[in-house]
């Protein structure tokens, strides 16, 4: 876990490490001193006073949460009273064997796939088009991530309002005579999850161009440079320098989109509500599990449904972690041993 | 200590001097379809609320005739939406309060405090990043509901504290860590403990990572869906994204109140952003660089 955050720091392996000692896991702090036991005491009241707080707040509200799930995961439970109908896995059998559940998983999977496949190219397009000196520049890179700024129940009723059969979609198709092309975008089982993604790039895309903007800032210019007297073109300059050292943001993104695919539930809700969402092929994980779970009374399933969620994106952070961050970790072309 | 002194400025990119002059209309075209396609979907909502139902009903897609503005008067004159708007100010501001102070404090003690543990608290936060809210709501709600906090702002604001601390301290670490150890002998040396570095020197120092961190929980709690609908259920305590979803059940038949409604609530976000837009590649230019 400690190298996703690390790659995240050194997302920009290449960059010579200026600063001694950066093959520390946390580099470079102040130097060790003897100190006199007062002092040591002092430093450790000073460690737990600021520290302690944040770690309170957050091992009492993030990580406690799972223990409580897990507990609650093995019983019958409606939510009030002390729960004492114990049930042992039955919750666990019941969610694998939901093809509802199933279902939604499926579904998670390739919102995960299509928004790398179709995220991933559009946002290193336009960051390498925002990083180009051009005017009317810094409005775009605003523009761009106002989709980002607005909440996703204004951007659900606003898209479903667009999208419904009677919606500006297919009022904007027939005006222009295209009435042909008309569609029930949230209602057809088949066409709903490319709605559904059409949202998902239109929400997400600007995160994706903001942090690849700021991975293409520390690639020194100078490489783009000494190529280009070397006579490569532009695009070669793209593909065979820029790319490869944008490696690593790339990356750090990819595990950041695939964990909220497995997570979405703010736009699936709120577009088609809890029942509709299984209906139209659009339901995920986390609507499956507020609807079987707290919809339904059933506390205990709910839990369980949390734990299976949670140890799936387990499961995908640490396979991440292990076969693709790990080479940044390694610092490919720094020479660093990190980790 | 490039990090924090670069922040908010983005380098001219030098590479591709005027040559392939063709590219550059098509470079623009690029561009404005790009703005409309961002932009189409907003305007639908900004300008929905200024129509009439029937000219929606009749012609969806289309411009205001007459331009309308008693939806925004009644949604500004109706004393639930400045209600719905005060309680997600009062949550965002708490939130990000808390969070900046907090994640300051924390990331101090592990960019420059040498002990036994750092590593394991780091990593201990750096794995908050794994889960974010929508796979814990289920027990987190049980735990709130334990604490009595059920159905008050508080209930919303403590565990999105909690939930921001991950992203604000692996930003804010290495901005700290960028403080030249120089500065902080010599503050030494002039008599400033530990603490006072802290808040002389380190606090203004780290005043990039702060605005992008600061702004990133705004936004986040400002858009908060999936905690506020399940902690709150007294439509006295709702907030903005709950009472926008309310009031679009509610008037489901009334689609240009909807959208003037909705248009009014992404405002406060979309100001607040557009005022800060420039801090927040720095500031994660800033986390990215080791």
């Amino acid at each position: 876990m400690t190298s996703i955050s690390e790659s995240l720091r050194i997302a920009q392996a290449p960059r010579v490490d200026l600063t001694a000692g950066g093959d520390d896991a946390i580099a470079s702090s102040p130097p060790r001193r003897q100190r006199s036991s007062g002092s040591i005491w002092r430093m450790r009241l000073e460690i737990a006073a600021l520290a302690g707080p944040a770690l309170v707040v957050f091992v009492v509200f993030v990580i406690l949460p799972v223990g409580i799930a897990a507990y609650y995961g093995f019983f019958s439970w409606a939510g009030y009273g002390p729960a004492t109908k114990f049930v042992g896995l039955q919750n666990y059998v019941t969610i694998l064997q939901d093809n509802t559940f199933i279902e939604a998983l499926k579904h998670n999977a390739m919102i995960a796939v299509l928004s790398l496949v179709i995220q991933g190219p559009i946002a290193i397009g336009l960051a390498l088009l925002l990083n180009r000196k051009m005017r009317g520049q810094s409005v775009l890179r605003v523009l761009i991530f106002v989709p980002y700024v607005i909440s996703e129940v204004v951007v659900g009723i606003g898209w479903s309002l667009m999208l419904q059969s009677h919606g500006a979609v297919n009022g904007f198709l027939e005006s222009v005579g295209l009435g042909a092309l008309k569609q029930d975008w949230l209602s057809n089982p088949s066409i709903a999850i490319w709605s559904l993604m059409l949202v998902i790039t239109w929400k997400y895309i600007g995160f994706a161009v903001i942090l690849f903007l700021a991975g293409l800032q520390g690639i020194p210019e100078e490489l783009a440079e000494a190529a280009a007297i070397d006579g490569a073109s532009y695009w070669q300059i793209q593909r065979n320098i820029v790319l490869p050292l944008l490696g690593p943001t790339i990356r750090i993104w990819a595990f950041l989109s695939i964990i909220g695919s497995f997570q979405l539930f703010d736009l699936v809700y709120i577009i088609w509500g809890q029942y509709v969402a299984s209906t139209a092929g659009t339901s995920t994980m986390a609507t499956y599990m507020v609807a079987n779970g707290r919809n339904a009374g059933s506390y205990g399933y709910g839990n369980a449904v949390a734990v299976v969620m949670f140890l799936i994106s387990l499961a995908i952070a640490l396979l991440y972690q292990r076969f693709l961050l790990r080479r940044d970790a390694d610092g490919a072309i720094s020479g660093r041993k990190n980790s | 200590m490039s990090a924090p002194s670069l922040a908010g400025r983005l380098p001219a990119p030098t590479h591709r001097r005027r040559k392939l002059s063709i590219t550059t209309p098509v470079i623009y075209f690029v561009a404005l379809v790009l703005v409309g396609l961002i932009l189409v979907p907003v305007a639908y909502v900004i300008l929905g609320g200024f129509r009439s139902n029937s000219e929606i009903t009749v012609d969806p897609s289309g411009f205001p005739t007459t331009w309308q503005v008693g939806h925004y008067i009644d949604v500004l004159s109706s004393e639930v939406f400045w209600r719905e708007l005060s309680n997600s100010a009062i949550a965002a501001v708490t939130t990000t309060f808390f969070v900046v102070g907090l994640g300051l404090m924390a990331s101090f003690v592990l960019a420059r405090y040498q002990f036994r543990g750092r590593g394991a608290i780091y990593g201990l936060f750096a794995a908050g990043l794994m889960f974010p809210i929508a796979v814990a709501i289920t027990p987190l709600y049980i735990l709130v509901r334990a604490f009595g906090l059920t159905n008050s702002l508080a209930g919303v604001i403590i565990p999105q504290i909690a939930f921001a601390l991950p992203v604000t301290i692996i930003i804010l670490v290495p901005f700290l860590q960028a403080i030249p150890n120089e500065l902080q002998e010599a503050a030494e040396i002039d008599g400033c403990s530990r603490i006072g570095f802290f808040w002389r020197m380190v606090i203004p120092l780290s005043t990039p990572g702060v605005i992008t961190v600061g702004i990133l929980a705004f936004v986040a709690s400002w858009n908060s869906y999936i905690l506020p609908l399940f902690i709150l259920n007294g439509e006295a305590s709702y907030t903005i994204p709950l009472g926008v979803q309310a009031f679009a059940s509610q008037y489901s038949v009334d689609t240009a109140k909807v959208l003037a409604f909705t248009s009014l609530s992404m405002l406060p976000a979309l100001v607040f952003f557009s005022l800060f837009e420039r801090r927040i590649v720095g500031g994660l230019t800033g986390a990215v660089k080791g």
